[in-house]
């Protein structure tokens, strides 16, 4: 038990990874990740939102009613985002102003909702709340790495500290503006996808059909 | 199933008995489905309602930071309400350029007023992009030691290329030298239009010059200087054209007639 319990934190963070596996989440993705720091922010948003969310989805699985399961999630899920919500704009006002809307989205993230209707409506709360934990780490994981790249190309900086000195400030590096922009964050993860499938090649999906070759006579 | 007989249901509560029911059921279907919806509608109220204070606080707090800033008087990590002590709100009445009582400055809401019928206007020409145009605006005065003003800090806004930018402008004693810009709230492109919040940006507006000798509006936001020359002229951001043509609108529209001439051709003359 104890090492599956592992697996499930574990696996979500390259092998099943919700971002560069299952491609979900992309759309906060794109937007969060131009600073470290915010990606970081939105990280723990997302991993406390799908930990808890699965947790009481499952606790409650006996008895959601097939007919409105979707919607009895949503207002599990809904209800922890607003909360959520409420907290980082009572204790981290700054930080809640630059993610404005994109926590509220958090709601639509496919992976909440994913992992409430795959993991948690079949399996024991703690189980679930691994699950979710799991795989809010392995989104996050991938948030930050994307948000590593695009500020310090994009901005030249790191956790907001200069590592890069731009000209704009007087210094040598000329950023790339780009990387600054949602767009850009649709390359470095389309790279990671590559990069993670070339180290694991087992994560390569199979081709759903072959081009014909017609052979000219 | 053995103990579902009639006899051990009547033994169960009520809620137990619903419990039971399988889930597919009607009578459990709404249950679940009206019990769940107020059991989050009360953890959703009890968290807005609690937290409340502490996010108005923070906003406020966000707000006072800003016009330190923008009057120069800002060292990070003092304590923003007693350094804010030396600012002296009023509500300015843009029709008379006079502070007026007619409301209270601790709960006076510029936006609100904006969008109330009574105390705005339709503005005919709207160069800042703003629609409506409150009549009365919440100012600040920072005085000196002798109780002389040293500076005049003035609300703006204007459309930038993605947003409504909201910021304060603060001036000197004389209402036609500039001190400072800073926008605290927008929404533009970050490391284009966002460069507005740049320091070394922000610092070109210092010593600037609103009005000429006759009293034209010469305050400009563009790329090369105006003809009236280059105290009146702050370099436009390169790679932001049209967040710099908002600045440069809203900046001359807030300084003209439409704005707070009236207030500063009364400062001028000493009379507030």
């Amino acid at each position: 038990m104890a090492h599956k319990r592992r697996e499930l934190l574990v696996d979500p963070l390259v092998d099943n990874n919700p971002i560069t596996l299952q491609v979900l989440g992309i759309c906060s993705a794109l937007a969060v990740t131009s600073s470290l720091q915010v990606s970081f922010v939105m990280a723990l948003a997302v991993i406390s939102v799908t930990g808890f969310s699965s947790m009481f989805i499952s606790m409650l699985r006996n008895h959601i009613p097939s007919s409105i399961r979707i919607i009895v999630q949503m207002v599990i899920i809904a209800s922890l985002v607003i909360l959520v919500d409420q907290i980082l704009k009572a204790f981290a006002y700054e930080i809640s102003k630059t993610l404005s809307v994109f926590v509220g989205l958090i709601i639509t993230n496919c992976i909440v909702m994913g992992r409430a209707e795959a993991f948690a409506m079949k399996n024991p709360p703690v189980a679930s709340f691994l699950d979710g934990v799991g795989n809010g780490l392995g989104y996050g994981l991938i948030l930050m790495l994307v948000g590593f790249i695009r500020e310090l190309f994009g901005a030249g900086s790191l956790f907001g500290v200069t590592i890069l000195q731009t000209v704009n400030n007087g210094g040598w590096y000329v950023p790339n503006g780009l990387l600054l922009l949602p767009p850009s964050a649709f390359f470095v993860i389309g790279l990671l996808i590559w990069a993670f499938r070339t180290w694991k090649p087992k994560q390569v999906e199979e081709r759903e059909f072959k081009i014909q070759t017609v052979e000219a006579h | 199933m053995a103990d579902n007989t009639p006899d051990t249901n009547a033994r169960k509560g009520p809620l137990r008995r619903f419990l039971d029911l399988p889930a597919d059921s009607v009578p459990k279907t709404l249950f679940v489905a009206v019990t769940l919806c107020l059991f989050a509608s009360m953890i959703v109220s009890v968290a807005a309602v609690s937290l409340r204070p502490i996010q108005e606080e923070n906003k406020l707090r966000d707000k006072r930071i800003n016009i330190l800033q923008v009057a120069g008087v800002y060292t990070p990590g003092e304590n923003i309400r007693e350094a804010f002590q030396a600012f002296e709100p009023h509500v300015l009445d843009l029709t008379t350029g006079k502070f007026t009582d007619e409301f209270d400055v601790a709960t006076f809401d510029e936006r609100a007023a904006a969008d109330d019928p009574e105390l705005s206007r339709d503005l005919s020409s709207d160069p800042a992009g703003i629609g409506r145009q409150s009549n009365f605006k919440t100012i600040y005065l920072l005085r000196k030691e002798d109780g002389s003003i040293d500076k005049v800090i003035l609300p703006v806004h204007g459309y930038g290329l993605w947003s409504t930018l909201y910021g304060f402008i603060a001036l000197e004693a004389n209402g036609n030298d500039i001190f400072g810009l800073q926008f605290y709230q927008h929404a533009e492109t970050p490391g284009l239009g966002a460069e507005v919040d740049n320091p070394r940006w922000k610092a070109l507006w210092t010593g600037k010059k609103l009005r000429d000798d006759n009293g034209d509006l010469q305050i400009t936001v563009d790329k090369a200087p105006p003809a009236a020359g280059i105290e009146y002229h702050i370099d436009a951001i390169a790679g932001a054209t049209l967040t710099s043509r908002g600045v440069d609108n809203l900046v001359k529209f807030w300084m003209g007639e439409e704005g707070y001439e009236t207030f500063l051709s009364n400062l001028q003359a000493g009379d507030i």
